[in-house]
């Protein structure tokens, strides 16, 4: 999950990244609220989960609380990118000397991670790594190892700080680390850190990715769920456990067993959609390895819900499960959703006990269910039906 | 031969006193699989009764392995103890540990890997993956067994179904040993790990390779099949409909801005001189064309 700024900023507060007082508005009147309680001049930042908001217009500097009620009020409700502005953060403003660069994220290439710290900052660092590489310190760092204060210094001498803020900079390191642990973050980004006039070091801006498979021990996460962005079919699929992503502009809904066939599938049917007029899948579902009755409904009636959805595609491949008892899944699926399913489905299984899966889909002889022997044959089918 | 686990392998199931565990014990035992004992930390000394065998349960791998000589361990424990359960795997020595736990937190499983790294005697496959076959001698994990037989082909994928479904294609032919590595952002044994050992392995004369979206293994095991591996590879890549910044089912398969992407994969691999299919099916005719039946 990627959070917003100004949730990573209270993350940062929490762990003693130093940061500048700042709270979330979702109108111009709690704006107004907001910069009263910080006074003095504010930067209203619109928080969107979106690079290239202050070319944009998302980010503008208020005199004072009733500027930046007026600010916050243009703000809120724009479009950035196709992500629309709920919310505001309302920032101190701050007299910037200096900006550097400071992360720890995943290095999935290295299996480890990876500590990436700039005194070129504030731009963009894909930038730096492409232009200037020199100017980035890249440092591996093990989860068993982690970051000691001894590690930090080291780490802010490779990436050649100044001399009179490079231990304010290792602490800043040293505390972004325990940020990026005790979260389980998959990155933590501070860009630009900044020197202030009066010699400060600060976080200004701030990313950071939660790992969703932590969820067990960090009770608080569940709180940082952007609710109001979220798709209405995925947020109804995420409340029954299902593992569904929307896709854009597709007519054939997906339900299969295993991320990889899944994606496969999704893959087969732009293939086959192709000589259809560009049929395309409308999302992706892994109903997983049970595939029982229940969990087939679940799924169905969330794809049937897709206005978009012209055909469906029901592709199993039966390992531990038996293809009869997903056969009895989609039966039963049907009448638990009786009038509500519309739309044709056409069913493709394979695997362990296929012969009488097959037979028990053609005695129930349900009019909108038919079957394929293959599933390249299966998806051309539903491509097919989607066009019609 | 086949590659990491033969009929010699002597298996213990971590986590075995539960539920998937003694199901999933139940299938190996059932494919011919050598399970010598259980460990669940607190259960020691108890025993489970499978099918008429009474399996010992050990408090730690150490133990497991002094009484039984194990040397393959397959871990079943949920997500919230499988960081303990590795890392005892890994203090015992335990020469091959296969996660098939879904759902670890990577700090974690960045966590097991580092340490197995450090220690040097224990190899990781997992977690998030189905484990591996090798038909006929040795079954860890859930693959089902009776999908295929021994046979030539070395297979090596990311997805547990669509390692089923190519198994099930080219059934008639038959695996030397299929891996499912997993597909979790950090995993302990990778397509070239897997691609090295099929080189190496006479029982093997070609070589499937399934990736997905999300970071650059397939990039690496492309660069290695052209300077190390003279057996012939034919690929697949899944998710080429996937939408960037969107997690499809396994926590990595993501695209991330332009990397990640299953057409990077591809080109990467056809350059490497590996025919890439289009679909699961065309790659089973690839594979066929090459072994001429």
């Amino acid at each position: 999950m990627d959070l917003f700024e100004y949730q990573a900023r209270d993350l940062f507060e929490k762990h003693g990244v130093p940061v500048l007082a700042g709270a979330v508005a979702t109108t111009d009147a709690e704006a107004f609220t907001a910069a009263s309680a910080i006074g003095g001049k504010v930067v209203v930042k619109a928080q969107v989960k979106v690079g290239g908001r202050g070319k944009a217009g998302g980010v503008k500097l208020a005199v004072d609380a009733n500027d930046a009620k007026e600010k916050a009020g243009a703000i809120l409700g724009m479009d950035i990118k196709g992500h629309t502005v709920y919310k505001v953060m309302i920032a101190q403003a701050a007299p910037i000397v200096d900006e550097y660069y400071m992360s720890i994220l995943l290095d999935r290439s290295n299996r480890t991670f990876l500590v990436m710290a700039s005194v070129a900052g504030g731009m963009d660092i894909e930038e730096v790594a492409h232009t200037a590489p020199e100017k980035l310190a890249k440092v591996p760092v093990t989860a068993v190892d982690g970051i000691s204060l001894a590690k930090a210094k080291e780490i802010v001498a490779q990436a050649k700080f100044p001399a009179d803020i490079a231990d304010q900079v290792a602490d800043v390191l040293v505390t972004l680390w325990e940020t990026f642990q005790s979260e389980d973050a998959t990155l933590v980004e501070i860009n630009p850190l900044v020197k202030t006039e009066d010699g400060r070091i600060i976080a200004l801006d701030g990313k950071v990715t939660l790992d969703d498979n932590a969820d067990f021990r960090q009770p608080t996460h569940e709180a940082l769920v952007d609710h109001d962005s979220a798709n209405a079919l995925e947020a109804a699929a995420k409340e029954k456990g299902l593992n569904y992503v929307k896709l854009d502009n597709g007519q054939v809904g997906i339900i299969g067993n295993g991320a990889g066939l899944v994606m496969s599938t999704l893959d087969v049917v732009a293939y086959a959609g192709e000589k259809f007029g560009g049929m395309r899948p409308a999302n992706f579902l892994d109903i997983g390895g049970g595939a029982s009755a229940q969990v087939m409904a679940d799924g169905l009636s969330i794809i049937l819900g897709d206005p978009d959805v012209k055909s469906v595609f029901v592709n199993v491949f039966g390992g531990i499960t038996a293809c009869d008892a997903v056969a009895s899944g989609i039966v039963q699926a049907l009448e638990l959703l009786g009038t509500k399913a519309t739309k044709p489905i056409v069913v493709r299984l394979d695997g362990n006990n296929v012969v009488e899966g097959r037979a028990i889909l053609s005695a129930a002889n349900h009019p909108l269910v038919e079957q394929a022997e293959t599933m390249d044959g299966a998806a051309s089918r539903a491509a097919e039906l989607a066009a019609k | 031969m086949a590659i990491f686990i033969n009929s010699e392998s002597k298996v213990i199931v971590q986590g075995m006193t539960g539920s998937e565990g003694t199901k999933h014990t139940r299938r190996m035992l059932a494919s011919g699989t050598k399970v010598v004992g259980g460990v669940t930390p607190g259960k020691g000394g108890q025993s489970v009764e499978i099918d008429g065998q009474q399996l010992p349960v050990f408090n730690t791998v150490a133990e497991a392995i002094t009484a039984t000589g194990a040397n393959v361990s397959v871990v079943f424990v949920p997500p919230k103890f499988a960081k303990a359960a590795v890392i005892d795997a890994i203090d015992a020595k335990m020469p091959l540990v296969v996660v098939i736990t879904e759902g670890i937190p990577v700090h974690d499983s960045a966590y097991f890997y580092a340490y197995s790294l450090q220690k040097g005697t224990t190899q990781i496959i997992g977690p998030n993956c189905p484990g591996l076959i090798s038909p006929e001698q040795s079954n860890v994990g859930i693959i089902p067994a009776d999908i295929t037989k021994r046979g030539p082909i070395g297979l090596v994928s990311k997805s547990g179904t669509l390692t089923y479904q190519m198994m099930y294609e080219l059934r008639d032919i038959g695996f030397s040993t299929a891996v499912g590595i997993g597909g979790d952002p950090v995993i302990g044994t990778t397509h070239i790990d897997c691609l090295k050992a099929f080189q190496d392995d006479p029982e093997t004369t070609a070589i499937v390779m399934i990736g997905e979206i999300g970071g650059d293994a397939e990039e690496r095991a492309a660069a290695f099949i052209a300077e190390y591996v003279t057996k012939p590879v034919v690929g697949y890549v899944a998710g080429f409909t996937a939408p960037e910044g969107k997690t499809m089912g396994h926590a990595g398969a993501i695209v991330s801005g332009s990397s990640g992407t299953a057409q990077a994969k591809k080109d990467a691999l056809e350059a490497a001189g590996v025919k890439v299919g289009q679909t699961p099916s065309e790659t089973a005719r690839l594979m066929r064309a090459i072994l001429g039946r």
